[in-house]
């Protein structure tokens, strides 16, 4: 078996990297709409009809959305472990956190509506809030964390220490930049749920989520301008200063590191990167406008596309860092030396190459069955199959 | 036992993994009872099908989404509570992981929205094949974890690599072929459908003692009873062929459940009952059965199956081995592969061993300093407490044997008895509910705690796999999540025997519909007046 000789190793590892870089803006795409609309509920819907109509235009396809984002750990475990070791045991209480949000969810969309009481169904909503708004914005965080350098390093045997108390830990991850990333993360999934809203559900819930989505989608560009400018100015960068293997064993501690560079340098180095900051803006932009207007299709659209490029900027101004260490940077994860074997990542693209096209497929028809807005006849009318 | 973060990881994996699947074997099992009951739907066009699958379906819905709402945890906690495990084997145990996702999860996440929001958006034929994509999602989701879990018991198709530390795969087929994953996957997902089907025979049995719903009731029991049939004889014959390949791959475990502390001559005899005293090394008032063992662990009446003792002198040998792989193991660490071949030669030699030299990280750190006393301590910690084994084993296996006795008296009598069922049989069919869980949660005990001190048998040691913690972070989660997940279950324990207590849904309209075809259908054929068919 040296199939998997076919493809270089160093190649491997990039395509991988664009992989990871297709389930986070794949997670954000889909279930990202989702979590907006958790978090836009209390502010969208007012009646316990109006709520159940923003419930139930993602009644149906959260589930399946969701699985981006469990397949994004599966996928990070089987294609860069180290990177996986290293994030969810270092920001352990915050994951703690993201998954007790995450957990509510499901919970809330299916119980919610299977009992009558108005308490019962008020606590859910809060839940479904705390589930959408919550990751939203503990993901931005965790990113500007990442950008910052987290406190790690790795012994010889490659087993990763933290400095710092529990708390100290969990506290220190809300240090002002990261809670600014925060702000564009849920500021942007907040938005692609009012462009969703405004698209599957009808006024007055509609026109709410197209007034709100305008101010998210503003916030997002504001918020995403800064950030640039505050990593631009005011956050060291990192670079490899031995020779690059990227052919060379997955082992962190075999290349020379150094903080001494701006993050800015990957754009002198590779210009057309820019094009990532650029969509960004361009698509959120473009999103706020046809949020004012009427065009509700291509107002999605351009939400994605806005996202795709927000999400592409922090990958390509990295590249090749994965996770960066602030206290010993030599430890740092990167792209030539956090993956799995050639071998496992040979295998791991043949069955993604296989399934992923599969999974699109079924997904895009499920949506076409499911086209259409939600109304109230739908909700009064089958009020025993939705939620 | 001090409560230190090893012991607590293990706390909160156990409790975490316990809940999750509490609710997984009934989503195994349901949801092909489902897709079962509307294949009848389809075939025969008769609304009682359609309203057993509704009926059944919202059940399943509400077990579903806990078993998706715990299962998000168990894919993250093995980065948050072990991560030195996740780097250690992370190229072998993620790529099942993340197969179960693109393969299993999406399929049936994707669809189970379509199977509830789909009923009058898609044709018959559709909405079947939504049913049946959901059940195959979730029963090839079951495929991939126990492809993961299998390798933890006896880890094929890999090695290790001193230059990046950890296990690395040689041989995708061989993780996926490996006997113990193939016979532990059969063995599960049956076990999920008795779970469902003692669950679905339970609940149509109170309805049959209240006098309701007497016509889904009757038709679910027979469908429960020759499934569940077929599913608790597939158990047992599977948990077999678990306990042969056991004989070969964990042979400590197999010792440890048998409580049988020496080597026995061939064919050995099978412990019925007895009483295991670790101190003194034996097993009390214990009852033979004679051959049995034999026949059972190795298929033959002349192959041995070594003791506890001898198992023990096996893992002293190797744990001074993995000394000498450790010592080459820093050599070819330090000039990074670059040593004299002798030193090559030493090293992968002794590699096979070098998880039982890291068995004395818990008493020093430097294998090599290692005293005569802490090598033969940690080769007694090869040995797992025997009598919760012995115990759960024995208990899981006799509940195993009943459901094929239960399940084959309530076919009989819905087959050729004409469903006349005794009271007391109802009554016992609804109390016994919770035992199929109670079997599987001790098949998981007997498997993960049987496994130790190891996470991955003879490679690494649970001590070594955690993560950088403190005893006050996991305090937290061990807290937030025994609290949060109680709760949960109290909900939907409500929610369940609520939906229960209410009964399937009656859409008036459609049985009405349906007779006054089906009438029309009869008179047309014969001229006779139909008997009344399907509504209560």
């Amino acid at each position: 078996m040296i199939l998997y000789e076919l493809i270089s190793f160093d190649t491997l590892r990039v395509i991988w990297w664009l992989l990871l870089g297709v389930l986070l803006i794949g997670f954000a795409l889909t279930d990202g709409f989702d979590m907006g609309v958790g978090a836009l509920l209390p502010f969208v819907a007012k009646t316990d009809v109006e709520r159940r109509i923003a419930i139930n235009t993602v009644g149906p396809v959260w589930e399946g959305n969701q699985v981006w984002f469990i397949l994004g750990g599966g996928a990070i475990f089987a294609a860069w472990p180290p990177l996986y070791a290293v994030s969810f045991s270092g920001f352990y209480l915050a994951m703690f956190t993201v998954l007790a949000a995450l957990i509510l969810r499901p919970v809330g969309f299916k119980y919610r509506s299977k009992r009558e009481s108005a308490a019962w169904r008020n606590g859910w909503d809060w839940a479904l809030f705390a589930g959408g708004a919550v990751p939203a914005l503990i993901f931005g965080v965790a990113v500007g964390n990442v950008l910052q350098g987290v406190p790690f390093r790795l012994t010889d045997d490659l087993f990763p220490m933290y400095e710092g108390a529990f708390y100290a830990k969990f506290l220190g991850l809300l240090n002002p930049f990261a809670l600014l990333a925060g702000v564009v993360s849920l500021a942007m999934l907040a938005m692609h749920g009012a462009a969703w809203l405004a698209l599957k559900a009808e006024d007055p819930v509609a026109g709410r989520a197209r007034r709100i989505g305008t101010v998210a989608g503003l916030v997002a560009i504001a918020t995403f301008a800064l950030a640039g400018l505050w990593l631009a100015f005011g956050i060291d960068g990192y670079r490899i200063t031995s020779e690059v293997a990227a052919n060379g064993h997955s082992n962190p501690l075999h290349s020379e590191v150094a903080r001494d560079v701006s993050w800015l340098a990957a754009y002198s180095a590779r210009p057309w990167i820019a094009i990532a900051p650029i969509l960004g803006f361009l698509g959120m932009a473009m999103a706020v406008m046809k949020l004012r207007g009427d065009g509700e299709v291509s107002a999605l659209l351009w939400s994605k596309l806005g996202i795709f490029g927000i999400i592409s900027t922090v990958g390509l101004t990295m590249f090749p860092f994965i996770l960066p260490s602030s206290i010993d940077p030599k430890s740092s994860l990167t792209v030539w030396d956090a993956s799995s074997s050639h071998q496992t990542l040979f295998v791991m693209l043949v069955v993604t190459l296989i399934f992923m096209p599969i999974i699109l497929l079924y997904t895009a028809w499920v949506y076409k069955v499911l086209w259409g807005k939600v109304t109230e006849a739908d909700i009064t009318g089958n009020s025993e199959s939705v939620y | 036992m001090e409560f230190g973060v090893v012991e607590l990881s293990r706390l909160q994996f156990a409790m975490t993994a316990m809940y999750h699947f509490l609710f997984v074997p009934l989503t195994l099992g349901l949801s092909i009872v489902v897709a079962i009951m509307e294949t009848v739907y389809v075939m025969t066009n008769r609304p009682i099908w359609r309203q057993m699958t509704k009926f059944w379906g919202t059940l399943f819905g509400i077990n579903f989404v806990l078993g998706v709402a715990t299962g998000i945890t168990m894919e993250f906690q093995f980065g948050m509570n072990w991560s030195y495990y996740s780097h250690y084997v992370g190229d072998i145990f993620g790529a099942p992981l993340a197969i179960e996702g693109l393969m299993a999860f999406f399929l049936e996440a994707t669809f189970v929205g379509l199977f509830f929001f789909g009923w009058d958006k898609l044709t018959k034929v559709q909405h079947l094949v939504v049913a049946w994509l959901v059940a195959i999602g979730s029963n090839f989701s079951a495929l991939w974890i126990l492809i993961a879990n299998g390798w933890m018991q006896n880890p094929v198709g890999a090695e290790f690599n001193p230059m990046t530390m950890r296990m690395e795969m040689t041989s995708f087929f061989e993780v996926l072929f490996n006997e113990v994953a193939q016979a532990k996957f059969v063995h599960t997902v049956s076990a999920g459908y008795v779970t469902a089907s003692v669950f679905v025979l339970g609940v149509s049995a109170w309805y049959l003692l209240k006098n309701r719903h007497v016509e889904l009731a009757r038709r679910s029991i027979a469908v429960a009873a020759s499934f569940g049939l077929l599913s608790a004889l597939s158990v047992v014959v599977l948990g077999d062929e678990s306990g042969y390949s056991a004989t070969h791959s964990q042979k400590m475990k197999l010792a440890a459940i048998e409580g049988m502390w020496e080597t026995q001559e061939a064919p050995a005899s099978f412990t019925l009952i007895g009483i295991p005293d670790q101190e003194a090394k034996e097993t009390r008032y214990a009852i033979h059965i004679p051959y049995v063992m034999g026949l059972i662990g190795t298929r033959s009446l002349t192959r041995e199956i070594p003791g506890i003792d001898q198992l023990v002198e096996n893992a002293e040998a190797r744990i001074r081995s993995g000394i000498t792989a450790y010592d080459a193991l820093l050599k070819v660490r330090e000039a990074r592969g670059d040593v004299d071949e002798e030193t090559k030669r030493v090293f992968e030699e002794h590699s096979g061993d070098l998880g039982f030299a890291m068995l004395l990280r818990r008493y020093v750190e430097d294998p090599r300093e290692a005293t005569e006393e802490q090598i033969v301590m940690a080769a007694n910690d090869t040995v797992p407490t025997v009598w919760p084994l012995f115990w759960a084993f024995r208990l899981m296996v006799g509940l195993g044997f009943s459901f094929i006795a239960v399940m084959a008296y309530f076919f009989w009598l819905a087959s050729f008895r004409g469903m006349r069922f005794p009271r007391w049989a109802l009554w016992f069919a609804v109390i016994i509910i919770p035992t199929p869980w109670i079997a599987a949660e001790l098949g998981w005990f007997v498997a993960e705690y049987g496994r130790q001190p190891w996470t991955v048998d003879s490679v690494l040691p649970t001590v070594m796999s955690v993560s950088h913690l403190s005893v006050a972070d996991l305090l937290i989660t061990l807290a937030g999540f025994v609290t949060f997940y109680t709760i949960l279950f109290i909900i939907e324990m409500g929610l369940m025997i609520k939906y229960i207590r209410k009964g399937p849904y009656m859409d008036v309209k459609e049985t009405e519909n349906w007779m006054a075809r089906h009438e029309h259908r009869l008179r047309t054929h014969d001229g006779n007046v139909p008997v009344t068919m399907p509504a209560e």
